[in-house]
């Protein structure tokens, strides 16, 4: 048979073929039964030796225009085939990703430990360290040395639990303070937390709460090195727009003493129900450390000055999260719990 | 501390608005907790002029035509008996907002609006009010008391609001006090710091009065001249008993104190202005004229006047005559020696009683007064002389009595009547506040709070008014500097000459945080209880009576019973959390706490106890005592330690399900499920898994982490499944394995089984063997090994190959 004719003959072949392929895969088998080592096209290709010798440029390039075309077109088939192929295959894996994601479920920490934390990072960050004092006191730290003798008033601020006659809970982390300052010379940057108990029980109080004291001892510190200080903490903790205010107050063991408040982060300060409308929030309590308490620690009070400022953790955790009862803290209820998971 | 603003502008000349005080004084120290407007609800109400009145036949209304001046007249009804023709009364018109009051007349219901109204069908424009409607007392404006409408002077003009006639424009201020300013604890104390703070100039109360010869002396001896510092008495005769003055009434009734007669009410407007408590004897009982200060005698009784009796002891201080108690020191007086309508000649006293005295005496009898609520925050000498003359004032300018010379002063060691002289650096005083306050401004603001200043360069000379004991040193002279010069001078500034300090957390802190994030990434919730329990939690967990979780450390003063004592455990509360859970239905859980728990020596303690920081654990619900003492064997991975587990008993744990742990000889804690006797009793019908681990013991055995060379050669591992008598334990087998051949590095069953191709009373436990080579490889070595391993465990345990 003629070359020629043989040519026509593969070309309409394929021609058929293809109309019946229906698979890129087949398409490629297919291609491969026209254009492997023994397909259709390489055996007429081994023919070539039969034709005359002025001929063979000629039948090459015919022969070479086939393979070439039969390559083009099962490519072509093939690739066609192929995004319809693609197109079926995401279709029928299509999944409802509306449905709920498989949560591997984590626990969380208590609302004051995120606070806590939160809190200690801050000061961590400007040289303070921790330290715990026992959360069982006598008379002696969480009082006396704190300025505050027997007969004072000041003791009635605070309703006490006691154990023994001279051992009680303690009242609040300041006792802590003389712990520190009678062991450790100035500078002093003292960070500390812990629970703390108290006489009070309703919606805002509870007998037992977690409270962060700060101290710094050093030479040469001013009420204005507390603003500073409490402007910094403030900002890092409620935001760059919030704005502390000192108010005259009293407290036993400062002089002066002041009350911190910070402009309301809910209403900026126009006022609202957080506030109670006057567009403050109290934050804590602060002042100089009063000289009495610097010499009974052993520290020269005209030689070195200090600031403290003492803050309620549940207090800062009930603004942060909205929580509106302080006996959620403590109940336990899971349904409480795992909405922290910080 | 309630201050009327009407009262305090007797001292001051007040030209700001209540409101404008209000944030004056909360600038200079003095929260106005509470800013009340006397009349805030009533609004509306017009002076108004009866012209006609007619009664309705056969009903107790009248018809009246009012005239309310320039706002018209009005037809009102009127059911008041008192209502006629001529008389002026406070008329609320339609819109006006008054009290309601119930069918007594007498009872407030709330506020309401007046509205156009028929009564048995008559035409009413609003309504002429009675006192009670206008929220108006017979003491609060002479007259209001009367049964039917509140009748009007003549004097006032038709259409006028009645608001400032009935002195309901008025405001309070209820202000809260710190307790280093028990001198204002009086409306004059704190009309002197609206006086400095408004820069005005105070008007001095007057204290004059003259005096009469007395042919009577009083002779006073003070045995307890440390309860009671300072005594002053003085003798009033031709006293008559009457009713105070209008004006004197409602001063007394603004701070809510009822008119009793003149001279009592002249000693509660002196303990109101002056802070002062004062007390007035009926001198016709003073046996012998005598006064003696002493402490009870044990056992002794007084009838107060409010008719209590007590019994007192040596604690107690009391004011007597010559042969019995007629007063308990400042707090109230006693029944034999009260003022009556027929006193006719009276002893007052104004006296310093200790304030801590007077606060335990309050306390322990539970009798509380004005008097003693003002001792217990202290007096201070300056305001007892004053307030005696203040009062002798009083009853000379009301023609209550005669004041006579008769004036006993007992002055004690304990008596303080000087003027503390302070010497104060202005440099220093800048210093501490870290701004510059001019010295001419210091000078101006300590004057104008009654400090006499002398200024020479840096130096202040200071003359402390008497009635500032708070006053010491020179901290708190900046501190009344600020509170006038004003807290917005303070600018922040970044602690500049402070020293660089190193901070951090310690070692032990971050091993705290670790744990808490070990436990919270295995799903479990932190939890925070209360560090004290019932004694009641250790009959729920069913504790032995000697055991000594029970040694528990008792509050001497708890809010209740069920947090009385300090918890030597936490797996009480955790139980009581879980149990609270489920009664919510909230059927599944994992909870921690680490908290510590407080460990007496001795009990009842006298010294520090222990406090331990322990770690509770708790599950339940779709849970098994294997999920938690996994969560466990996690936290000693993260330690770096290994936990060994062993049978034990708890009283509130299942016996057969409890273990203790251990590491090495180191006891660590137990964990177990909550005992069906315990659970049944709570109510609880799911699993419930509970595990309480000593956390100090955790932190002393915690290894640091430490490089292990990886082996040179292959691991190599063998699943062997043996069969064994019921009873023989996973912990048992795998010890004997590790003990069988020194390469095996892990042991780990991974499969039980018992059932019909077991023999009966065996079971099937399969284990993952890992053998790790030392210094040589151990292929063609572990079939020998496995075949030790299975020796050892046919002789010592009779375990064979299944």
């Amino acid at each position: 048979m003629d070359i020629k004719e043989k040519i026509k003959q593969i070309e309409e072949q394929i021609e058929n073929t293809v109309k019946e392929i229906k698979s890129s895969r087949t398409a490629q088998e297919i291609k491969m039964k026209f254009l492997g080592k023994s397909g259709e096209i390489s055996s007429l290709m081994k023919n070539m030796r039969d034709v005359p010798p002025e001929e063979r440029p000629n039948m090459g390039k015919l022969l070479n225009a086939l393979r070439q075309w039969t390559e083009e077109r099962f490519d072509k088939l093939e690739s066609g085939l192929k995004t319809i192929e693609l197109a079926k295959r995401y279709a029928e894996e299509k999944i409802d990703v509306t449905m709920p994601g498989q949560v591997v479920s984590d626990g969380a920490y208590h609302p004051t430990t995120l606070v806590t934390r939160e809190l200690i990072d801050i000061f961590l960050g400007m040289g303070f360290e921790i330290f715990e004092g026992p959360e069982i006191e006598n008379d002696y730290y969480n009082f006396t040395a704190l300025n505050t003798p027997k007969d004072h008033p000041a003791r009635d601020m605070q309703d006490t639990f006691y154990l023994a006659e001279n051992l009680l809970l303690r009242t609040q982390t300041s006792s802590g303070q003389i712990r520190v300052m009678e062991n450790k010379k100035p500078p002093i940057k003292i960070l500390s937390p812990g629970k703390v108990y108290r006489s009070d029980d309703d919606a805002t109080h509870s007998p037992m709460f977690s409270q962060l004291e700060m101290l710094v001892v050093d030479r040469g510190l001013t009420l204005c090195d507390l603003q500073g200080m409490l402007d910094e903490f403030v900002k890092k903790i409620f935001g760059n727009e919030v704005k502390t205010r000192l108010r005259p107050s009293y407290f036993p063991f400062t002089e002066p003493s002041v009350e911190v408040d910070v402009s309301c982060f809910e209403c900026g300060g126009k006022g609202c129900r957080l506030c109670k409308g006057t567009g403050w929030i109290e934050l804590g309590g602060a002042g100089m450390v009063n000289r009495h308490v610097l010499a009974g620690c052993g520290i020269n009070p005209d030689e070195y000055t200090g600031f403290a400022f003492g803050l309620g953790i549940e207090r800062i955790a009930m603004f942060k999260y909205g929580i509106n009862n302080i006996k959620l803290l403590y109940d336990g209820d899971t349904r409480f719990l795992k909405q922290f998971k910080g | 501390m309630k201050a009327p603003l009407s009262w305090l502008k007797d001292y001051v000349d007040i030209d700001v608005t209540a409101k404008e005080l209000q944030d004056k004084l909360f600038s200079c120290g003095f929260e106005v907790e509470e800013l009340l407007e006397i009349g805030k609800d009533i609004s509306g109400v017009l002076v108004g002029e009866v012209i006609e009145c007619e009664k309705v036949e056969g009903t107790h209304l009248s018809v009246c035509k009012v005239d309310c001046g320039e706002k018209g007249i009005f037809q009102i009804c009127c059911g008041a008996d008192n209502v006629k023709k001529g008389i002026k009364a406070p008329c609320a018109l339609v819109g006006a907002t008054v009290y309601a009051t119930a069918k007594d007349h007498v009872t407030v219901e709330g506020v309401m609006t007046i509205k156009k109204g028929k009564l048995r069908g008559i035409d009413s424009e609003g309504m002429l009010c009675s006192g009670v409607e206008l929220g108006v007392s017979g003491d609060m404006y002479e007259g209001a008391d009367c049964n039917g409408i509140l009748l009007l002077p003549a004097a006032l003009k038709n259409g006028d609001d009645v608001k400032h006639e009935l002195g309901l424009d008025d405001y309070i201020f209820d202000i809260s006090i710190t307790a280093n300013r028990p001198d204002c604890q009086s409306i004059y104390g704190i009309a002197r710091e609206v006086a400095a703070v408004l820069n005005k100039q105070i008007k001095i109360p007057d204290c004059s009065f003259k005096t009469v010869n007395s042919e009577k002396s009083v002779h006073i001896t003070n045995s307890a001249p440390e309860l009671c510092p300072r005594y002053i008495a003085h003798y009033v005769k031709d006293v008559k008993i009457a009713p105070s003055p209008a004006w004197l009434k409602r001063k007394l009734a603004l701070c809510g104190i009822r008119s009793i007669n003149n001279v009592v009410d002249i000693t509660n407007f002196v303990l109101l202005e002056q802070g002062q408590p004062m007390h007035a004897f009926d001198m016709r009982t003073l046996d012998g004229a005598t006064v003696n200060i002493r402490r009870a005698e044990n056992g002794e009784k007084i009838v107060t006047l409010d008719e209590n009796e007590f019994e007192l002891n040596s604690e107690n201080l009391v004011i007597c005559d010559a042969s019995k108690p007629c007063a308990l020191a400042g707090i109230m007086g006693g029944l034999n020696s009260e003022i009556r309508e027929d006193t006719t000649e009276v002893l007052f006293e104004a006296a310093k009683f200790a304030r801590d005295n007077v606060r335990r005496t309050a306390r322990a009898l539970g009798q509380h007064s004005d008097s003693s609520a003002i001792f217990e925050k202290g007096v201070n000498e300056y305001t007892v002389e004053t307030a005696m003359l203040r009062a002798l004032h009083l009853i000379d300018a009301l023609y209550c009595g005669k004041v006579t010379e008769v004036h006993v002063d007992v002055k004690t060691e304990y008596s303080n009547t000087a003027e503390k002289q302070l010497t104060v650096s202005i440099d220093k005083i800048n210093a501490l506040l870290g701004i510059t306050v001019p010295a001419e401004r210091m000078e101006s603001i300590l004057k104008s709070l009654n400090f006499k200043v002398t200024v020479n360069g840096d130096t202040m000379k200071l003359a402390v008014p008497r009635y500032r004991e708070d006053v010491d040193d020179y901290p708190d002279i900046a501190e009344e500097i600020l509170r006038m010069y004003g807290y917005n001078h303070i600018t922040p500034t970044f602690i500049p000459t402070a020293a660089v300090t190193s901070g951090g957390l310690s070692e032990r802190q971050k091993a705290e945080n670790k744990i808490k994030d070990v436990l919270v990434g295995k799903g479990l919730y932190e939890i925070s209880s209360y560090s004290f329990i019932s004694e009641k939690d250790f009959d729920m967990l069913k504790f032995d009576s000697d055991s000594p979780e029970r040694a528990a450390i008792k509050i001497l003063n708890p809010i209740s019973e069920d947090l009385s004592v300090m918890r030597t455990t936490l797996a009480p509360s955790m139980v009581n959390v879980i149990v609270r859970n489920l009664r919510r239905g909230n059927m599944n859980g994992k909870l921690f706490e680490l908290a510590k728990i407080y460990l007496a020596g001795d009990l009842p303690i006298k010294n520090f106890p222990v406090e331990r920081k322990t770690l509770c654990l708790g599950m339940w619900g779709s849970c098994t005592f294997f999920h938690l003492k996994g969560v466990i064997d996690n936290i000693a991975a993260h330690l770096n330690i290994k936990f060994e587990y062993e049978s034990f008993e708890k009283p509130f744990l299942h016996p057969g399900k409890t273990a203790k742990i251990t590491c090495g000889e180191n006891y660590v804690g137990y964990i177990g499920i909550l005992a069906p006797t315990v659970a049944d009793e709570l109510a609880i019908d799911r699993t419930v898994v509970i595990a309480e681990l000593d956390y100090e013991a955790l932190e002393k055995l915690s290894k640091p982490l430490k490089y292990v060379p990886i082996p040179k050669f292959a691991e190599y591992s063998r699943d062997l499944a043996l069969i064994c008598d019921l009873g023989v334990t996973s912990g048992a087998i795998e010890k004997e394995i590790y003990s069988a051949c020194k390469y095996v590095t892990d042991v780990h069953l991974f499969d039980i089984y018992a059932g019909e191709q077991i023999e009966k009373n065996k079971k099937s436990m399969a284990f993952k063997i890992t053998f790790t080579p030392k210094d040589e490889p151990i292929d063609d070595k572990v079939d020998g090994y496995v075949k030790k391993i299975l020796n050892n465990l046919k002789f010592k345990m009779n375990i064979t190959l299944r």
